[in-house]
């Protein structure tokens, strides 16, 4: 139990898959403008991790090694087809804009890297801790850079205005302010590491 | 006698420059621009400078002691930055919006990648790019000269196909026209640059390529028929002579050989003439200059300078 516990929380800081892995970055620079797609690009995600790594983790005995890139990929199409049927059926606001990004969780380096490195190697229950503490780390990372570029860029937080007369910094709300604040919070993190060691 | 034989390895024949002396000798070549900024869009100018010269300076100050570096304030580049960037700002902006511009210049600009000598682009021009991105409302409204009027820049009147009213080229070249602080009065920037020039601060050869390109190209490219377009209109409008002269010329960011400088300012001018006629911008001057310090490692590179005696 003790070791699940540690496969579920190595994926919030020590290794977590956007700031320390840099991991999936193309849709943490593309949907961090509000926390709201934030969220739900995190929830996707993670849903598609928690399905493929417990599948791959079952089936890692049957895939041929050859072709087993194939395979992943094609059961994490299957969690992803489901995540984006699910998104249009009960947000479909959410799903217009995310757009592309949720076919695009497919290629997500994240899903397919857990699939490779970790769930075609560990047991069921350790890949499914994995996926989920990998998917939270993301989702957190997510809601952090989307908290931050939403309130510089629009002056606001889940739509609703936080300091009254603030004028928006707009550069935030543009992909050239999502590299921006990526690029500071990884030297702050590495700072932060630095420090400790 | 003896302390003058001192045995060492070469060079031998110093000259007395250093950082700090070369920064300063800038900061005083562009006193007169900002003096005529002053006579020409009234007191606010002066604040917007001093505004951003002084978050300049203590965004570097507090930096290198918060990251236990050496305390690099008293070289005058920080003041440097402070004023580029000031110079390039329209004299009625809010007072927040220099010193916010001035942070970003130094913080991410420059000290992000270590500060003085390590910075990859210019870090005034990196802080204007980052106004005019953010707040381009206050960054294009423009006051015309010796009057509380707002009017447009010769250039953007250019570009929105209006007939120019009588501004001529002596106004031009006086700075009787709206515009950023320090890049209107074309007769001072000269004044400041031909200080720096006799001092033996600044190389010809960005600015003479810088400006001869841009009047070239323009000239071809600027009027609806090839080969008429008006290219002392389009060397003494917008930021184009303060950007050759102070902002292409930084030290830092530019190819080290005259062969690379000279590629430089072609592609600078290149890129600003492309931008003034067929961009979405009336200016071009600080984008062109940023691409081409991204493309300054490239250009050193295949310009490196043969060793003697080597193939």
């Amino acid at each position: 139990m003790k070791n699940l516990i540690k496969e579920f929380t190595k994926g919030i800081i020590k290794e977590n898959p956007t700031f320390v892995l840099i991991l999936g970055l193309c849709p943490t620079l593309a949907v961090s403008v509000s926390v709201a797609n934030g969220i739900g690009m995190g929830i996707a995600a993670t849903f598609v991790l928690l399905g493929s790594s417990l599948i791959v983790s079952l089936v890692r005995d049957f895939i041929p090694d050859k072709i087993r890139i194939p395979c992943y990929i094609v059961i994490i199409a299957t969690f992803v087809t489901i995540a984006e049927f699910c998104m249009k059926a009960y947000s479909p606001v959410l799903d217009r804009a995310l757009g592309i990004y949720v076919p695009l969780i497919v290629v997500n380096c994240i899903v397919l890297g857990r699939a490779e490195a970790f769930a075609c190697k560990n047991n069921f229950s350790r890949s499914f801790f994995d996926g989920l503490g990998m998917g939270v780390g993301f989702t957190l990372a997510l809601i952090l850079i989307s908290a931050i570029r939403e309130f510089l860029g629009s002056g606001q937080i889940l739509g609703h205005t936080l300091i009254k007369g603030f004028e928006p910094v707009f550069v935030f709300g543009m992909p050239s302010g999502a590299l921006l604040v990526i690029g500071l919070l990884l030297g702050f993190f590495n700072i932060l590491k630095n420090r400790k060691s | 006698m003896k302390d003058n034989l001192i045995v060492s390895g070469s060079p031998h024949i110093h000259k007395k420059g250093s950082i700090s002396n070369i920064m300063w000798a800038v900061v005083i070549s562009v006193i007169p621009a900002g003096i005529a900024g002053v006579i020409i869009f009234g007191l606010d100018a002066l604040w917007v400078t001093i505004a951003a010269v002084i978050a300049a300076v203590l965004t570097e100050l507090v930096l290198e002691a918060w990251a236990g570096k050496k305390i690099t304030v008293f070289d005058g580049s920080a003041v440097i930055t402070g004023i580029l960037l000031a110079f390039n700002l329209p004299p009625n902006v809010p007072l927040w919006l220099p010193v916010i511009g001035a942070v970003f210049s130094i913080a991410i600009g420059k000290q992000v990648f270590g500060g003085i000598g390590q910075n990859i682009f210019n870090p005034a021009l990196v802080g204007r790019v980052f106004l005019m991105a953010s707040w381009p409302k206050y960054m294009t409204i423009f006051v015309k000269p010796f009057d509380a009027l707002t009017g447009a820049t010769p250039l953007a009147a250019l570009k929105e196909g209006k007939i120019l009213e009588h501004i001529s080229y002596l106004d031009l070249f006086l700075g009787k026209r709206g515009g950023c602080i320090g890049e209107v009065c074309i007769l001072a920037l000269l004044i400041g640059a031909a200080f720096l020039l006799i001092r033996g601060h600044l190389s010809w050869h960005i600015p003479a390529s810088y400006i001869f390109t841009t009047a070239v190209f323009t000239y071809i490219f600027g009027a609806a028929q090839l080969f008429h377009g008006d290219w002392l209109f389009h060397i003494l409008s917008g930021g184009l002579i303060l950007g050759a002269l102070f902002m292409a010329t930084d030290y830092v960011a530019t190819p080290l050989t005259a062969k690379g400088q000279l590629i430089f300012g072609v592609g600078c001018g290149l890129l600003t003439a492309v931008i003034r006629i067929w961009g979405g911008y009336p200016e071009g001057v600080s984008y062109a200059i940023l691409m081409m310090n991204g493309a300054t490692p490239f250009i050193d590179r295949y310009t490196r300078i043969r060793i003697y005696g080597t193939k």
